[in-house]
Protein backbone atom coordinates (compact mmCIF):
# COMPACT_ATOMS: atom_id res chain seq x y z
CA UNK A 1 0.00 0.00 0.00
CA UNK A 2 2.68 2.44 1.12
CA UNK A 3 4.85 1.36 -1.77
CA UNK A 4 2.12 2.07 -4.30
CA UNK A 5 1.24 5.44 -2.79
CA UNK A 6 4.90 6.39 -2.89
CA UNK A 7 5.30 5.20 -6.50
CA UNK A 8 2.17 7.15 -7.48
CA UNK A 9 3.46 10.34 -5.85
CA UNK A 10 6.89 9.89 -7.37
CA UNK A 11 5.24 9.49 -10.77
CA UNK A 12 4.43 13.18 -10.62
CA UNK A 13 8.03 14.25 -10.06
CA UNK A 14 10.20 11.70 -11.88
CA UNK A 15 12.02 12.79 -15.02
CA UNK A 16 11.08 11.26 -18.33
CA UNK A 17 13.88 8.68 -18.26
CA UNK A 18 12.74 7.26 -14.94
CA UNK A 19 9.12 7.41 -16.04
CA UNK A 20 9.69 5.35 -19.16
CA UNK A 21 12.04 2.95 -17.35
CA UNK A 22 9.57 2.33 -14.53
CA UNK A 23 6.65 1.96 -16.94
CA UNK A 24 8.50 -0.95 -18.54
CA UNK A 25 9.35 -2.31 -15.07
CA UNK A 26 5.69 -2.24 -14.07
CA UNK A 27 4.50 -3.89 -17.28
CA UNK A 28 7.04 -6.68 -16.98
CA UNK A 29 6.15 -7.03 -13.31
CA UNK A 30 2.49 -7.34 -14.35
CA UNK A 31 3.24 -10.01 -16.97
CA UNK A 32 5.64 -11.62 -14.49
CA UNK A 33 2.77 -11.89 -12.01
CA UNK A 34 0.81 -13.97 -14.50
CA UNK A 35 3.77 -16.26 -15.07
CA UNK A 36 4.43 -16.51 -11.36
CA UNK A 37 0.80 -17.41 -10.69
CA UNK A 38 1.06 -20.31 -13.11
CA UNK A 39 4.33 -21.75 -11.81
CA UNK A 40 4.49 -20.47 -8.24
CA UNK A 41 0.94 -21.42 -7.32
CA UNK A 42 -0.23 -23.80 -10.02
CA UNK A 43 3.05 -25.61 -10.53
CA UNK A 44 2.90 -25.37 -14.32
CA UNK A 45 6.02 -24.21 -16.14
CA UNK A 46 5.74 -21.90 -19.12
CA UNK A 47 8.81 -20.95 -21.14
CA UNK A 48 6.65 -19.53 -23.91
CA UNK A 49 4.71 -16.73 -22.26
CA UNK A 50 5.52 -14.58 -25.29
CA UNK A 51 2.66 -16.46 -26.96
CA UNK A 52 0.11 -14.83 -24.66
CA UNK A 53 1.91 -11.48 -24.59
CA UNK A 54 1.90 -11.45 -28.38
CA UNK A 55 -1.76 -12.40 -28.67
CA UNK A 56 -2.67 -9.51 -26.37
CA UNK A 57 -0.43 -7.06 -28.20
CA UNK A 58 -1.76 -8.01 -31.63
CA UNK A 59 -5.38 -7.92 -30.49
CA UNK A 60 -5.03 -4.37 -29.23
CA UNK A 61 -3.00 -3.25 -32.23
CA UNK A 62 -5.25 -4.79 -34.89
CA UNK A 63 -8.52 -3.58 -33.35
CA UNK A 64 -7.10 -0.09 -32.79
CA UNK A 65 -5.15 0.45 -36.00
CA UNK A 66 -7.38 -1.39 -38.47
CA UNK A 67 -10.79 -0.71 -36.96
CA UNK A 68 -10.31 2.30 -34.69
CA UNK A 69 -11.77 0.45 -31.70
CA UNK A 70 -10.86 1.31 -28.12
CA UNK A 71 -7.83 -0.53 -26.74
CA UNK A 72 -10.04 -1.54 -23.81
CA UNK A 73 -11.93 -3.76 -26.24
CA UNK A 74 -8.60 -4.99 -27.61
CA UNK A 75 -7.47 -5.94 -24.11
CA UNK A 76 -10.72 -7.78 -23.51
CA UNK A 77 -10.62 -9.65 -26.84
CA UNK A 78 -6.91 -10.38 -26.46
CA UNK A 79 -7.26 -11.85 -23.01
CA UNK A 80 -10.27 -13.91 -24.09
CA UNK A 81 -8.33 -15.34 -27.04
CA UNK A 82 -5.21 -15.95 -24.94
CA UNK A 83 -7.29 -17.59 -22.22
CA UNK A 84 -8.85 -19.90 -24.79
CA UNK A 85 -5.49 -20.68 -26.41
CA UNK A 86 -4.00 -21.38 -22.98
CA UNK A 87 -6.89 -23.67 -22.08
CA UNK A 88 -6.63 -25.52 -25.38
CA UNK A 89 -2.86 -25.95 -25.08
CA UNK A 90 -3.14 -27.17 -21.49
CA UNK A 91 -6.06 -29.45 -22.28
CA UNK A 92 -4.26 -31.15 -25.15
CA UNK A 93 -1.01 -31.41 -23.24
CA UNK A 94 -2.39 -32.76 -19.96
CA UNK A 95 -4.86 -35.02 -21.75
CA UNK A 96 -1.84 -36.87 -23.13
CA UNK A 97 0.06 -36.71 -19.85
CA UNK A 98 2.63 -34.20 -21.09
CA UNK A 99 3.71 -32.79 -17.73
CA UNK A 100 6.33 -30.62 -16.07
CA UNK A 101 9.34 -29.68 -18.13
CA UNK A 102 7.81 -31.29 -21.23
CA UNK A 103 4.84 -28.98 -20.94
CA UNK A 104 7.34 -26.12 -20.71
CA UNK A 105 8.92 -27.24 -23.97
CA UNK A 106 5.49 -27.41 -25.55
CA UNK A 107 4.85 -23.77 -24.60
CA UNK A 108 8.08 -22.76 -26.37
CA UNK A 109 6.96 -24.64 -29.46
CA UNK A 110 3.55 -22.96 -29.37
CA UNK A 111 5.08 -19.49 -28.95
CA UNK A 112 7.55 -20.05 -31.78
CA UNK A 113 4.80 -21.41 -34.00
CA UNK A 114 2.73 -18.29 -33.34
CA UNK A 115 5.73 -16.02 -34.00
CA UNK A 116 6.41 -17.63 -37.37
CA UNK A 117 2.72 -17.53 -38.24
CA UNK A 118 2.43 -13.82 -37.43
CA UNK A 119 5.67 -13.09 -39.32
CA UNK A 120 4.12 -14.44 -42.49
CA UNK A 121 0.64 -13.02 -41.99
CA UNK A 122 0.30 -9.92 -44.16
CA UNK A 123 -2.95 -8.77 -42.55
CA UNK A 124 -1.12 -8.10 -39.27
CA UNK A 125 1.85 -6.54 -40.99
CA UNK A 126 4.06 -9.60 -41.30
CA UNK A 127 7.70 -8.96 -40.48
CA UNK A 128 7.16 -5.20 -40.80
CA UNK A 129 4.89 -5.24 -37.78
CA UNK A 130 2.23 -2.72 -36.87
CA UNK A 131 2.55 0.96 -35.93
CA UNK A 132 0.10 2.92 -33.84
CA UNK A 133 -0.74 6.30 -35.36
CA UNK A 134 1.00 9.29 -33.80
CA UNK A 135 -0.64 10.58 -30.64
CA UNK A 136 -2.97 13.47 -31.18
CA UNK A 137 -4.60 15.67 -28.59
CA UNK A 138 -5.45 15.03 -24.97
CA UNK A 139 -4.76 11.89 -23.03
CA UNK A 140 -7.90 9.86 -22.59
CA UNK A 141 -8.56 6.98 -20.25
CA UNK A 142 -11.41 5.85 -22.49
CA UNK A 143 -9.12 5.43 -25.49
CA UNK A 144 -6.08 4.56 -23.32
CA UNK A 145 -4.23 7.36 -25.04
CA UNK A 146 -1.73 9.68 -23.43
CA UNK A 147 1.85 10.64 -22.82
CA UNK A 148 4.56 8.75 -20.98
CA UNK A 149 3.32 9.89 -17.58
CA UNK A 150 -0.19 8.68 -18.42
CA UNK A 151 1.12 5.20 -19.20
CA UNK A 152 3.21 5.27 -16.03
CA UNK A 153 0.01 5.49 -14.02
CA UNK A 154 -1.80 2.92 -16.16
CA UNK A 155 1.08 0.45 -15.68
CA UNK A 156 1.30 1.19 -11.98
CA UNK A 157 -2.43 0.64 -11.64
CA UNK A 158 -2.13 -2.68 -13.46
CA UNK A 159 0.63 -3.90 -11.12
CA UNK A 160 -1.37 -2.81 -8.07
CA UNK A 161 -4.39 -4.75 -9.33
CA UNK A 162 -2.10 -7.68 -10.08
CA UNK A 163 -0.74 -7.70 -6.53
CA UNK A 164 -4.28 -7.53 -5.18
CA UNK A 165 -5.56 -10.34 -7.41
CA UNK A 166 -2.58 -12.56 -6.54
CA UNK A 167 -3.17 -11.97 -2.84
CA UNK A 168 -6.90 -12.71 -3.24
CA UNK A 169 -6.25 -15.93 -5.16
CA UNK A 170 -3.69 -17.02 -2.57
CA UNK A 171 -6.24 -16.57 0.19
CA UNK A 172 -9.10 -18.23 -1.67
CA UNK A 173 -9.67 -21.95 -2.00
CA UNK A 174 -7.91 -21.81 -5.36
CA UNK A 175 -4.69 -20.77 -3.64
CA UNK A 176 -4.77 -23.76 -1.30
CA UNK A 177 -5.80 -26.23 -3.95
CA UNK A 178 -3.20 -24.98 -6.44
CA UNK A 179 -0.38 -25.07 -3.92
CA UNK A 180 -1.35 -28.60 -2.94
CA UNK A 181 -1.37 -29.60 -6.60
CA UNK A 182 2.03 -27.96 -7.12
CA UNK A 183 3.56 -29.74 -4.12
CA UNK A 184 2.28 -33.24 -4.90
CA UNK A 185 -0.12 -33.78 -7.75
CA UNK A 186 -1.07 -37.38 -6.96
CA UNK A 187 -1.46 -36.80 -3.23
CA UNK A 188 -3.72 -33.82 -3.90
CA UNK A 189 -5.89 -35.96 -6.19
CA UNK A 190 -6.33 -38.40 -3.32
CA UNK A 191 -7.71 -35.42 -1.37
CA UNK A 192 -10.29 -34.79 -4.06
CA UNK A 193 -8.49 -32.06 -6.03
CA UNK A 194 -9.56 -32.23 -9.68
CA UNK A 195 -6.05 -31.53 -10.89
CA UNK A 196 -6.77 -31.76 -14.61
CA UNK A 197 -9.41 -29.05 -14.36
CA UNK A 198 -7.26 -26.85 -12.14
CA UNK A 199 -4.18 -27.17 -14.34
CA UNK A 200 -6.18 -26.09 -17.39
CA UNK A 201 -7.71 -23.28 -15.34
CA UNK A 202 -4.42 -21.88 -14.08
CA UNK A 203 -2.82 -21.90 -17.54
CA UNK A 204 -5.89 -20.21 -19.00
CA UNK A 205 -6.02 -17.49 -16.32
CA UNK A 206 -2.30 -16.88 -16.60
CA UNK A 207 -2.56 -16.60 -20.39
CA UNK A 208 -5.47 -14.16 -20.25
CA UNK A 209 -3.58 -12.07 -17.68
CA UNK A 210 -0.35 -12.00 -19.69
CA UNK A 211 -2.32 -10.90 -22.76
CA UNK A 212 -3.54 -7.79 -20.93
CA UNK A 213 0.09 -7.00 -20.15
CA UNK A 214 1.01 -7.59 -23.78
CA UNK A 215 -1.71 -5.21 -24.96
CA UNK A 216 -0.47 -2.47 -22.64
CA UNK A 217 3.10 -3.09 -23.74
CA UNK A 218 2.06 -2.60 -27.38
CA UNK A 219 0.40 0.74 -26.51
CA UNK A 220 3.45 1.94 -24.59
CA UNK A 221 5.91 0.94 -27.29
CA UNK A 222 3.74 2.35 -30.10
CA UNK A 223 4.74 -0.43 -32.46
CA UNK A 224 4.97 -4.21 -32.44
CA UNK A 225 7.00 -6.73 -34.41
CA UNK A 226 6.57 -10.50 -34.24
CA UNK A 227 10.26 -11.11 -33.48
CA UNK A 228 10.28 -8.82 -30.46
CA UNK A 229 6.78 -9.18 -28.99
CA UNK A 230 6.51 -12.96 -29.54
CA UNK A 231 10.20 -13.86 -29.43
CA UNK A 232 12.00 -16.05 -26.93
CA UNK A 233 13.48 -12.86 -25.46
CA UNK A 234 10.11 -11.85 -24.06
CA UNK A 235 9.50 -15.32 -22.60
CA UNK A 236 12.86 -15.15 -20.80
CA UNK A 237 12.46 -11.54 -19.60
CA UNK A 238 9.06 -12.43 -18.18
CA UNK A 239 10.32 -15.26 -16.01
CA UNK A 240 13.50 -13.72 -14.57
CA UNK A 241 11.71 -11.07 -12.49
CA UNK A 242 9.54 -13.52 -10.51
CA UNK A 243 12.44 -15.94 -9.99
CA UNK A 244 14.58 -13.14 -8.53
CA UNK A 245 11.73 -11.57 -6.57
CA UNK A 246 9.99 -14.67 -5.23
CA UNK A 247 7.79 -17.17 -7.06
CA UNK A 248 4.10 -17.30 -6.28
CA UNK A 249 4.18 -14.39 -3.85
CA UNK A 250 2.09 -11.25 -4.28
CA UNK A 251 5.03 -8.81 -4.37
CA UNK A 252 7.82 -11.03 -5.71
CA UNK A 253 7.39 -10.29 -9.44
CA UNK A 254 7.32 -6.52 -8.81
CA UNK A 255 10.39 -6.58 -6.56
CA UNK A 256 12.21 -8.77 -9.07
CA UNK A 257 11.38 -6.48 -11.99
CA UNK A 258 12.42 -3.45 -9.92
CA UNK A 259 15.83 -5.05 -9.40
CA UNK A 260 16.52 -6.70 -12.73
CA UNK A 261 15.34 -4.21 -15.36
CA UNK A 262 17.04 -1.06 -13.99
CA UNK A 263 20.17 -3.15 -13.44
CA UNK A 264 20.02 -4.23 -17.05
CA UNK A 265 19.70 -0.60 -18.20
CA UNK A 266 22.48 0.63 -15.93
CA UNK A 267 24.85 -2.10 -16.98
CA UNK A 268 24.19 -1.66 -20.67
CA UNK A 269 24.84 2.09 -20.32
CA UNK A 270 27.99 1.25 -18.39
CA UNK A 271 29.20 -1.33 -20.88
CA UNK A 272 28.58 1.10 -23.73
CA UNK A 273 30.56 3.80 -21.95
CA UNK A 274 33.64 1.63 -21.45
CA UNK A 275 33.25 0.04 -24.85
CA UNK A 276 32.77 -3.57 -23.80
CA UNK A 277 29.42 -4.67 -25.17
CA UNK A 278 27.41 -7.43 -23.49
CA UNK A 279 28.45 -6.62 -19.94
CA UNK A 280 24.79 -6.22 -19.02
CA UNK A 281 24.15 -9.86 -19.86
CA UNK A 282 27.03 -10.91 -17.63
CA UNK A 283 25.60 -8.86 -14.75
CA UNK A 284 22.19 -10.38 -15.44
CA UNK A 285 23.66 -13.84 -15.18
CA UNK A 286 25.58 -13.07 -12.00
CA UNK A 287 22.48 -11.68 -10.26
CA UNK A 288 20.41 -14.67 -11.31
CA UNK A 289 23.01 -17.16 -10.06
CA UNK A 290 23.50 -15.21 -6.83
CA UNK A 291 19.78 -15.18 -6.10
CA UNK A 292 19.29 -18.85 -6.90
CA UNK A 293 22.35 -19.68 -4.77
CA UNK A 294 21.83 -17.46 -1.72
CA UNK A 295 18.08 -16.74 -1.75
CA UNK A 296 16.49 -19.76 -3.42
CA UNK A 297 13.00 -18.56 -2.48
CA UNK A 298 13.65 -15.12 -3.97
CA UNK A 299 14.32 -11.68 -2.55
CA UNK A 300 10.83 -10.92 -1.24
CA UNK A 301 10.35 -14.06 0.94
CA UNK A 302 13.87 -13.49 2.30
CA UNK A 303 12.96 -9.90 3.20
CA UNK A 304 9.72 -10.70 5.02
CA UNK A 305 11.38 -13.72 6.61
CA UNK A 306 13.62 -11.29 8.49
CA UNK A 307 10.65 -9.63 10.12
CA UNK A 308 9.10 -12.88 11.21
CA UNK A 309 10.49 -15.06 13.95
CA UNK A 310 12.67 -18.01 13.08
CA UNK A 311 9.80 -20.39 13.65
CA UNK A 312 9.77 -21.48 10.05
CA UNK A 313 13.29 -22.79 10.13
CA UNK A 314 13.20 -26.55 10.54
CA UNK A 315 14.63 -27.73 13.82
CA UNK A 316 17.58 -30.07 14.00
CA UNK A 317 15.24 -32.66 15.48
CA UNK A 318 12.98 -32.61 12.45
CA UNK A 319 15.97 -32.90 10.17
CA UNK A 320 16.93 -36.04 12.03
CA UNK A 321 13.43 -37.37 11.53
CA UNK A 322 13.71 -36.65 7.83
CA UNK A 323 16.94 -38.56 7.66
CA UNK A 324 15.32 -41.49 9.41
CA UNK A 325 12.51 -41.35 6.94
CA UNK A 326 14.92 -41.58 4.06
CA UNK A 327 16.53 -44.61 5.65
CA UNK A 328 13.22 -46.45 5.98
CA UNK B 1 -26.01 -56.18 7.08
CA UNK B 2 -25.20 -53.85 4.25
CA UNK B 3 -21.78 -53.85 2.68
CA UNK B 4 -20.31 -50.38 2.26
CA UNK B 5 -17.47 -51.59 0.09
CA UNK B 6 -17.35 -54.78 -1.89
CA UNK B 7 -14.41 -56.21 -3.80
CA UNK B 8 -15.28 -59.14 -6.00
CA UNK B 9 -12.67 -61.25 -7.75
CA UNK B 10 -10.26 -58.32 -8.00
CA UNK B 11 -6.87 -58.93 -9.61
CA UNK B 12 -4.00 -56.65 -10.50
CA UNK B 13 -1.16 -57.64 -12.78
CA UNK B 14 2.03 -55.61 -13.21
CA UNK B 15 3.71 -57.09 -16.26
CA UNK B 16 4.55 -60.64 -15.24
CA UNK B 17 3.73 -60.14 -11.58
CA UNK B 18 0.29 -60.94 -10.25
CA UNK B 19 0.26 -58.53 -7.31
CA UNK B 20 -3.33 -59.18 -6.32
CA UNK B 21 -4.91 -62.48 -7.26
CA UNK B 22 -8.70 -62.88 -7.31
CA UNK B 23 -9.39 -61.19 -3.98
CA UNK B 24 -12.94 -60.76 -2.69
CA UNK B 25 -14.06 -59.26 0.58
CA UNK B 26 -16.54 -56.72 1.80
CA UNK B 27 -16.71 -54.15 4.57
CA UNK B 28 -19.78 -53.72 6.64
CA UNK B 29 -20.75 -50.26 7.69
CA UNK B 30 -19.36 -48.83 10.94
CA UNK B 31 -16.70 -51.44 11.36
CA UNK B 32 -12.92 -51.62 11.42
CA UNK B 33 -11.40 -54.17 9.09
CA UNK B 34 -7.69 -54.92 8.98
CA UNK B 35 -5.81 -56.04 5.91
CA UNK B 36 -2.73 -57.97 7.00
CA UNK B 37 -0.02 -60.02 5.40
CA UNK B 38 3.73 -60.10 4.86
CA UNK B 39 5.54 -57.49 2.79
CA UNK B 40 4.63 -57.76 -0.86
CA UNK B 41 1.35 -59.53 -0.13
CA UNK B 42 -0.60 -56.95 -2.15
CA UNK B 43 -2.12 -54.89 0.67
CA UNK B 44 -1.09 -51.48 -0.64
CA UNK B 45 -1.98 -52.52 -4.19
CA UNK B 46 -5.48 -53.33 -2.91
CA UNK B 47 -5.64 -49.88 -1.32
CA UNK B 48 -4.50 -48.21 -4.49
CA UNK B 49 -7.19 -49.97 -6.50
CA UNK B 50 -9.93 -49.01 -4.06
CA UNK B 51 -8.73 -45.40 -3.98
CA UNK B 52 -8.48 -45.18 -7.76
CA UNK B 53 -4.71 -44.87 -8.08
CA UNK B 54 -4.63 -48.16 -10.02
CA UNK B 55 -7.26 -49.73 -12.23
CA UNK B 56 -7.89 -53.43 -11.47
CA UNK B 57 -6.86 -55.83 -14.21
CA UNK B 58 -9.96 -57.89 -13.44
CA UNK B 59 -12.87 -57.86 -11.02
CA UNK B 60 -15.10 -55.11 -9.69
CA UNK B 61 -15.13 -52.77 -6.72
CA UNK B 62 -18.44 -51.38 -5.50
CA UNK B 63 -18.92 -48.56 -3.02
CA UNK B 64 -22.41 -48.01 -1.63
CA UNK B 65 -23.67 -50.20 -4.45
CA UNK B 66 -22.08 -48.20 -7.28
CA UNK B 67 -19.14 -49.34 -9.41
CA UNK B 68 -16.00 -47.39 -8.60
CA UNK B 69 -13.31 -49.56 -10.17
CA UNK B 70 -11.56 -47.62 -12.91
CA UNK B 71 -12.67 -44.19 -11.71
CA UNK B 72 -10.15 -41.43 -11.10
CA UNK B 73 -8.67 -40.90 -7.64
CA UNK B 74 -10.22 -37.45 -7.18
CA UNK B 75 -13.67 -38.75 -8.19
CA UNK B 76 -13.47 -41.62 -5.72
CA UNK B 77 -12.41 -39.23 -2.97
CA UNK B 78 -15.42 -37.07 -3.75
CA UNK B 79 -17.68 -40.12 -3.50
CA UNK B 80 -16.60 -40.51 0.12
CA UNK B 81 -13.43 -42.58 0.33
CA UNK B 82 -10.50 -40.94 2.12
CA UNK B 83 -7.03 -42.46 2.12
CA UNK B 84 -3.59 -42.07 3.61
CA UNK B 85 -0.31 -42.98 1.96
CA UNK B 86 2.07 -45.47 3.53
CA UNK B 87 4.98 -43.21 2.64
CA UNK B 88 3.68 -39.92 4.02
CA UNK B 89 3.09 -37.25 1.41
CA UNK B 90 2.60 -33.88 3.09
CA UNK B 91 2.61 -30.72 0.99
CA UNK B 92 5.95 -29.45 2.25
CA UNK B 93 5.48 -25.77 1.52
CA UNK B 94 2.21 -25.60 3.43
CA UNK B 95 1.64 -25.54 7.18
CA UNK B 96 0.03 -28.43 9.04
CA UNK B 97 -3.32 -26.62 9.08
CA UNK B 98 -3.12 -25.70 5.38
CA UNK B 99 -2.36 -29.32 4.56
CA UNK B 100 -5.45 -30.46 6.40
CA UNK B 101 -7.57 -27.77 4.74
CA UNK B 102 -6.92 -29.11 1.23
CA UNK B 103 -9.11 -32.13 1.90
CA UNK B 104 -12.01 -29.93 2.97
CA UNK B 105 -11.96 -28.12 -0.36
CA UNK B 106 -13.32 -31.29 -1.94
CA UNK B 107 -16.74 -30.33 -0.55
CA UNK B 108 -16.60 -26.60 0.17
CA UNK B 109 -15.09 -23.49 -1.38
CA UNK B 110 -15.40 -21.43 1.78
CA UNK B 111 -12.01 -20.93 3.39
CA UNK B 112 -13.31 -20.35 6.97
CA UNK B 113 -15.40 -23.51 6.76
CA UNK B 114 -12.42 -25.50 5.52
CA UNK B 115 -10.24 -24.07 8.29
CA UNK B 116 -12.82 -24.99 10.93
CA UNK B 117 -13.10 -28.56 9.67
CA UNK B 118 -9.33 -28.93 9.38
CA UNK B 119 -8.84 -27.71 12.94
CA UNK B 120 -11.49 -30.12 14.16
CA UNK B 121 -9.76 -33.03 12.42
CA UNK B 122 -6.34 -32.00 13.74
CA UNK B 123 -7.93 -31.93 17.20
CA UNK B 124 -9.30 -35.43 16.61
CA UNK B 125 -5.87 -36.87 15.81
CA UNK B 126 -4.15 -34.83 18.53
CA UNK B 127 -2.26 -32.38 16.32
CA UNK B 128 -4.20 -29.20 17.13
CA UNK B 129 -1.31 -27.70 19.07
CA UNK B 130 0.92 -28.00 16.00
CA UNK B 131 -1.60 -26.55 13.53
CA UNK B 132 0.64 -23.64 12.57
CA UNK B 133 3.88 -25.58 12.49
CA UNK B 134 5.64 -26.27 9.23
CA UNK B 135 5.90 -29.84 8.00
CA UNK B 136 9.61 -29.93 8.80
CA UNK B 137 8.81 -29.62 12.50
CA UNK B 138 6.70 -32.78 12.62
CA UNK B 139 7.98 -36.15 13.77
CA UNK B 140 7.21 -39.18 11.63
CA UNK B 141 4.31 -40.37 13.84
CA UNK B 142 2.94 -36.80 13.69
CA UNK B 143 3.12 -36.87 9.92
CA UNK B 144 1.16 -40.10 9.85
CA UNK B 145 -1.51 -38.49 12.00
CA UNK B 146 -1.51 -35.49 9.66
CA UNK B 147 -2.18 -37.86 6.78
CA UNK B 148 -5.14 -39.17 8.75
CA UNK B 149 -6.42 -35.64 9.46
CA UNK B 150 -6.08 -34.72 5.77
CA UNK B 151 -8.10 -37.77 4.76
CA UNK B 152 -10.72 -37.05 7.45
CA UNK B 153 -11.13 -33.47 6.21
CA UNK B 154 -12.59 -34.81 2.98
CA UNK B 155 -15.52 -36.03 5.14
CA UNK B 156 -15.25 -39.65 4.02
CA UNK B 157 -17.65 -42.43 4.85
CA UNK B 158 -14.86 -44.93 4.30
CA UNK B 159 -11.35 -44.27 5.55
CA UNK B 160 -8.35 -46.22 4.22
CA UNK B 161 -5.39 -46.10 6.60
CA UNK B 162 -2.07 -47.45 5.37
CA UNK B 163 0.19 -48.26 8.34
CA UNK B 164 -0.54 -45.05 10.23
CA UNK B 165 0.46 -46.67 13.52
CA UNK B 166 3.84 -47.94 12.39
CA UNK B 167 6.58 -46.58 14.60
CA UNK B 168 4.27 -45.57 17.44
CA UNK B 169 4.92 -46.60 21.03
CA UNK B 170 2.30 -49.04 22.38
CA UNK B 171 0.60 -46.32 24.48
CA UNK B 172 0.46 -43.97 21.49
CA UNK B 173 -0.93 -46.71 19.28
CA UNK B 174 -3.57 -47.48 21.92
CA UNK B 175 -4.71 -43.86 21.91
CA UNK B 176 -4.93 -43.88 18.11
CA UNK B 177 -7.06 -47.02 18.33
CA UNK B 178 -9.37 -45.15 20.74
CA UNK B 179 -9.63 -42.31 18.21
CA UNK B 180 -10.51 -44.78 15.46
CA UNK B 181 -13.19 -46.39 17.63
CA UNK B 182 -14.71 -42.97 18.30
CA UNK B 183 -14.78 -42.25 14.56
CA UNK B 184 -16.54 -45.55 13.94
CA UNK B 185 -19.14 -44.64 16.58
CA UNK B 186 -19.73 -41.44 14.63
CA UNK B 187 -20.55 -43.49 11.55
CA UNK B 188 -17.24 -44.00 9.78
CA UNK B 189 -16.06 -47.28 8.31
CA UNK B 190 -12.34 -48.01 8.40
CA UNK B 191 -10.08 -50.32 6.44
CA UNK B 192 -6.53 -50.41 7.72
CA UNK B 193 -3.29 -52.02 6.73
CA UNK B 194 -1.23 -52.84 9.77
CA UNK B 195 1.79 -54.93 10.61
CA UNK B 196 1.65 -54.96 14.38
CA UNK B 197 -0.58 -57.90 15.18
CA UNK B 198 -1.33 -56.66 18.71
CA UNK B 199 -2.86 -53.46 17.30
CA UNK B 200 -4.88 -55.47 14.80
CA UNK B 201 -6.19 -57.72 17.59
CA UNK B 202 -7.17 -54.67 19.59
CA UNK B 203 -8.69 -52.55 16.83
CA UNK B 204 -10.26 -54.71 14.18
CA UNK B 205 -13.50 -56.65 14.18
CA UNK B 206 -12.66 -58.37 10.96
CA UNK B 207 -9.30 -59.39 9.52
CA UNK B 208 -8.45 -60.20 5.91
CA UNK B 209 -5.14 -61.99 5.39
CA UNK B 210 -3.32 -61.69 2.07
CA UNK B 211 -0.38 -63.84 1.04
CA UNK B 212 1.34 -63.64 -2.36
CA UNK B 213 -1.57 -61.52 -3.57
CA UNK B 214 -4.26 -64.03 -2.65
CA UNK B 215 -6.66 -64.04 0.27
CA UNK B 216 -5.82 -66.96 2.53
CA UNK B 217 -8.14 -66.25 5.44
CA UNK B 218 -10.80 -63.92 6.73
CA UNK B 219 -12.51 -63.66 10.07
CA UNK B 220 -12.43 -62.33 13.59
CA UNK B 221 -8.96 -61.64 14.99
CA UNK B 222 -9.24 -64.50 17.51
CA UNK B 223 -9.98 -66.89 14.67
CA UNK B 224 -7.20 -65.54 12.46
CA UNK B 225 -4.42 -66.01 14.98
CA UNK B 226 -5.28 -69.70 15.24
CA UNK B 227 -5.70 -70.27 11.51
CA UNK B 228 -3.10 -72.86 10.42
CA UNK B 229 -2.38 -71.30 7.01
CA UNK B 230 -1.92 -67.85 8.51
CA UNK B 231 0.42 -69.21 11.12
CA UNK B 232 2.43 -71.04 8.49
CA UNK B 233 2.54 -68.26 5.95
CA UNK B 234 2.69 -65.09 8.00
CA UNK B 235 2.66 -65.09 11.77
CA UNK B 236 4.94 -68.03 12.28
CA UNK B 237 4.75 -70.75 14.91
CA UNK B 238 5.93 -68.41 17.64
CA UNK B 239 2.53 -66.75 17.73
CA UNK B 240 0.78 -69.93 18.80
CA UNK B 241 1.76 -68.98 22.34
Amino acid sequence: MVLFAALALLGAVFNSYLISLLTIVFLFAFIGQSWSLMLGLGGQLSIGHALFVGIGAYSVAVLDIKYGLSPWLGLLVGSAIAGAVGAALAWLSFRFEVRGIYFGLLTIAAAEFARVMFSGWEFVGGMQGLFFPAQSGESSLLMLRGGARFYYFVALGAVAIGVGVTALIRKSFLGYVWRAMRDDEDASRALGVRTFLHKVLVVSISGAWAAVGGGLLALVQGSIFPDSIMGMGISIDVLIGPIVGGLGTAFGPLIGALIIIPLDHLMSAFSDSIGIPGLNNVAYGIVLIAVVWFLPDGVWPALIGRFRSQKRLPSIRSQIVQTQEVRQ
Amino acid sequence: MTALLELSHVSKRFGGLLAVDDVSFSLKERSITALVGPNGAGKTTCFNMIAGAFRPTAGTIRFEGGMISGQRAEAICRLGIGRTFQIVRPMRDMTVLENAMVGAFSWTRKVPEARETALEMLETVGLASKAHASIGQLTLPDRKMLETAKALSTRPRLLLLDEVMAGLRPTEAASVVRVLRRLVERGLTILLVEHVMRIVMEAAENVVVLHHGAKIAEGMPEYIVKHPEVLAGYLGDGFRG
